[in-house]
């Protein structure tokens, strides 16, 4: 059974180029439009990891984070964090947060499926 | 990147563009609405995440301008103004030109982009005069994104690092997984992993959630060690790292022993220099002192180990890599090879045997395809175990040049054919029987330079080597130019010796024969190069379990040429096929010379003498029948084979010649060690066994029981 991953992300275009090349790679992929979408859609879903923004509408991507650190199933599933180059310091924050790794923006689709394989195996 | 992309990044920004003008204007009316630059500074940063993404480069270093102002009002650091509003509106009216214009390809003015780019930068220049050091750099797009774990690609040269990698308790809970950090790690080189479990604490107090393993690991790759890092470049702050590179890999160290065990765990800050010098007083292995003393704990000595094995096998695989684009192979498995081929060529020929009787050409053809393949497959696992007979040869000039020079001589060696190929037990065995007859020319061949010259001969003396294929068989000739062998030197021995009556009139070459005989030496002083004469009846004997044979041709005063025959492989041989009353036997091929009919009327007419008139020439034979005690009754016609054995001829008396037969020879058990006239045996095609039969050894036996008789 191919593993499932959901990306949040409030910009439409970076949820197709992610899902297209998840899709592409064989996951299974879910699609968020911010953390409390997430939050809603990943209520009693199973996923294997989690693709999140950082800088969202509603709640943001370290918040997204800390709320499914919380939550029993999702304790020690991989999720990355989409950041800009700007923002070491949100990196830290992320990481705090309980992010497993990040990702810079922009990235292609190898970058992306490279760090994928890294925290997912 | 995929045109549908770009297209639904065009749209998005469009919608972002109308979105950011709404906001932008309400800002105008409310500038102190956190919400609304929250808005504003989003709308902007996604526009330069996703247009760097999708090739827009353009608009993300340009948005990225914008970014960095709202950035600073978004923390309160710049207030919003009219100025600001105007810039950014005239920004996103830029942007959009330069969203529009990458669908048209026209290029947009850079004049008007780089006047509001100055324009955003003056405001940050001006915000950074009014205090506040706090300021995020505006500092342009990397190129590249910042290290994934892809790593770089293409050098040549190996690094080899020791890592210890403890990662804290938490590390799941960063959804870290270590054990796919060290998948990492192995697909980066030749890597090995010992695991640490001192730390893991009694199951009563183990939280199931907290990791207590801890890793040491060495790694061989040929990425860089930035490539390493990045492996751990998520883990970095949920563990403790060491990485230490232990082995630049640059040139290749001649010497293959790596650091001592207590070495290793001294560099490792496990040990201290002291303790391992207090422990290595008695006699055990440091590993086993280390353990015993509960100095430390077994898993670090384990891996210290596992550093010192790593770093062997790696330099042993470099030198192999350097030695040239072959590999090296254990014996023992070529040996297993050639065994499962000889099973194979048996197989076959059960195969081709029940296709030719059932007659089914479908059948038929199978069984020559498999033939034909076999017959392949067995050529070129032969040829694996063939060795050049340059590597022997080579050995043999320190031999003469030493040799010559402690007996006063000069001799030059010369060698030919050194590429002919041989087997790699023959050439092994013949190390042996080529120093003794190279030692003979040297020590009795070849004269001394004065005697020589005296001769009218050059003062050097040559032997020359030959090595030369010829069918199934690899010719050797050790040539020398020296006196020659003495007819009547041996001719007097053998007398004295009595190998032969005094009036007996031989061919010169079963004359020279003779030295072969144990115990014959014609030297006038014994020396201590070659010996008291049991040289050569033991090169004989080497070359007759090769299945050769040996000849020697001389003149005198112009020196001798002893001729080596071959076979080219011992694991194989073509040999002839007879039948003894149901019994079947296998004689090497090699020293046959044919094949004729006995009736009884022949018999009768030896008068009860075991020889047999054969082409004018009396031959003498060894009724096999009778020699091996078989029962039955022997057919009217029999078969002698005939042989040539030192030179002689001799017969063999069998039943029936069945032909000739491609035999695989199996060694017999060690039961049978003591039986000297079968070499080995070989399974038949319809899975009958038959003898292989050693006939130097039988006719010798024979001879022995023929003496004792009379």
């Amino acid at each position: 059974m191919s593993k499932v991953i959901m990306t949040v992300d409030d910009s439409a275009s970076v949820r197709q180029m992610v899902c297209f090349t998840l899709k592409n790679a064989g996951y299974t992929v879910l699609e968020a439009i911010d953390g409390n979408d997430a939050l809603s859609k990943l209520d009693g879903a199973a996923v294997n990891m989690v693709l999140t923004d950082l800088n969202m509408p509603n709640l943001d991507g370290i918040g997204l984070i800390r709320a499914l650190r919380a939550k029993t199933e999702f304790k020690f599933i991989p999720i990355v964090l989409l950041t800009t180059e700007s923002q070491a310091e949100k990196k830290q924050e992320g990481k705090a947060a309980g992010a497993t790794g990040w990702i810079v923006k922009p990235f292609n689709p190898e970058q992306l499926l490279a760090v994928i394989k890294k925290v997912l195996g | 990147m995929t045109d549908i992309h770009q297209q639904a990044f065009q749209e998005e920004a469009r919608e972002l563009l109308c979105e950011l003008e709404t906001a932008l204007l309400e800002l105008e009316s409310t500038p102190a609405d956190q919400e609304l630059i929250g808005r504003v500074f989003r709308a902007m940063h996604t526009i330069k995440g996703s247009g760097a993404m999708f090739g827009f480069e353009d608009i993300a270093s340009f948005t990225h301008n914008v970014e960095t102002v709202y950035d600073l009002v978004r923390n309160g650091k710049m207030p919003v103004t009219k100025d600001l509003i105007d810039l950014t509106l005239s920004a996103c009216d830029q942007i959009r030109k330069m969203v529009e214009a990458f669908d048209t390809a026209t290029v947009t003015s850079d004049e008007n982009t780089e006047k509001i780019v100055s324009a955003f930068r003056g405001l940050l220049q001006d915000a950074k005069a009014q205090g506040g050091d706090t300021l995020p750099q505006g500092v342009p797009l990397p190129d590249s994104p910042e290290p994934t774990a892809v790593g770089d690609l293409g050098k040549e040269k190996s690094l080899t690092c020791r890592i210890r990698f403890r990662p804290h308790h938490d590390i799941f809970s960063y959804g870290t997984n270590p054990v796919l950090l060290l998948k990492e790690l192995r697909d980066l080189g030749v890597c090995h992993i010992v695991a640490h479990t001192d730390a893991i604490p009694e199951l009563a107090e183990i939280d199931p959630e907290s990791c207590y393993a801890y890793w040491d690991i060495i790694l061989t790759t040929t990425q860089s060690l930035n490539a390493v890092r990045d492996v751990f470049i998520f883990a970095e702050d949920n563990c403790e790292l060491k990485i230490d590179v232990i082995d630049e890999g640059a040139a290749v160290d001649e010497d293959l022993d790596y650091k001592k065990v207590g070495e290793i765990l001294i560099e490792r800050g496990d040990l201290s220099g002291e303790e391992v010098k207090n422990l290595l007083g008695t006699q055990k292995r440091i590993g086993e002192l280390l353990v015993d003393s509960g100095l430390i704990d077994p898993g670090k000595v384990e891996s210290a180990l596992a550093e010192q094995k790593h770093v062997r096998e790696i330099r042993q695989k470099k030198q192999a890599a350097e030695s040239a684009a072959s590999i090296r192979v254990p014996a023992e498995k070529l040996d297993g090879l050639v065994n499962m081929v000889g099973e194979l060529v048996t197989l076959q020929s059960r195969l081709s045997q029940i296709a030719g009787k059932m007659a089914d050409m479908r059948l038929i053809q199978i069984a020559e395809d498999v033939e034909r393949l076999t017959a392949e497959i067995r050529d070129n696992t032969m040829s694996i175990r063939m060795l050049p007979i340059g590597t022997l040869f080579s050995k043999f000039q320190r031999l003469v040049r030493d040799l010559s020079r402690d007996l006063g001589k000069e001799i030059v060696l010369t060698t030919e054919g050194e590429e002919t190929e041989l087997d790699k037990t023959v050439i092994e065995r013949l190390n042996d029987p080529l120093v003794h007859l190279i030692r003979n020319s040297i020590d009795h061949g070849i004269e001394l330079p004065g005697v020589r010259e005296a001769a009218g001969k050059p003062g050097q003396g040559h032997i020359h080597l030959t090595a030369e294929h010829s069918g199934a068989n690899v010719f050797l000739k050790i040539q020398d130019d020296g006196a020659g062998l003495n007819i009547e030197a041996i001719r007097a021995k053998a007398v004295e010796k009595g190998l032969i009556p005094p009036d007996a009139v031989l061919p010169e070459k079963e004359l020279f024969s003779l030295i072969f005989q144990p115990g014959f030496s014609t030297a006038q002083t014994v020396t201590s190069v070659s010996g008291r004469g049991v040289g050569m009846d033991v090169v004989r004997k080497s070359i007759d379990t090769l299945q050769g044979s040996i000849e020697i041709e001389s003149i005198k005063g112009q020196g001798s040429t002893v001729t080596l025959k071959l076979p080219l492989t011992l694991a194989i041989i073509d040999g002839l096929l007879v039948k003894i009353d149901e019994q079947f036997f296998v004689m090497p091929l090699s020293i046959i010379e044919e094949c004729v009919e006995l009736s009884r009327e022949d018999v009768a007419k030896a008068h009860g003498k075991k020889i047999a008139e054969i082409r004018g020439e009396i031959v003498p034979y060894i009724h096999l029948r009778g020699h091996f005690m078989m029962g039955g009754n022997a057919p009217l016609i029999e078969q002698i084979v005939t042989a040539r054995i030192d030179g002689l001829r001799i017969g063999f008396v069998v039943d029936q010649v069945v032909g000739e037969y491609q035999t695989v020879i199996k060694t017999l058990g060690r039961a049978y060690r003591n039986v000297v006239e079968v070499s080995g045996a070989t399974i038949l095609g319809d899975g009958h066994v038959a003898l292989i039969l050693d006939l130097p050894r039988l006719l010798q036996k024979a001879e022995m029981e023929e003496r004792i008789r009379t």
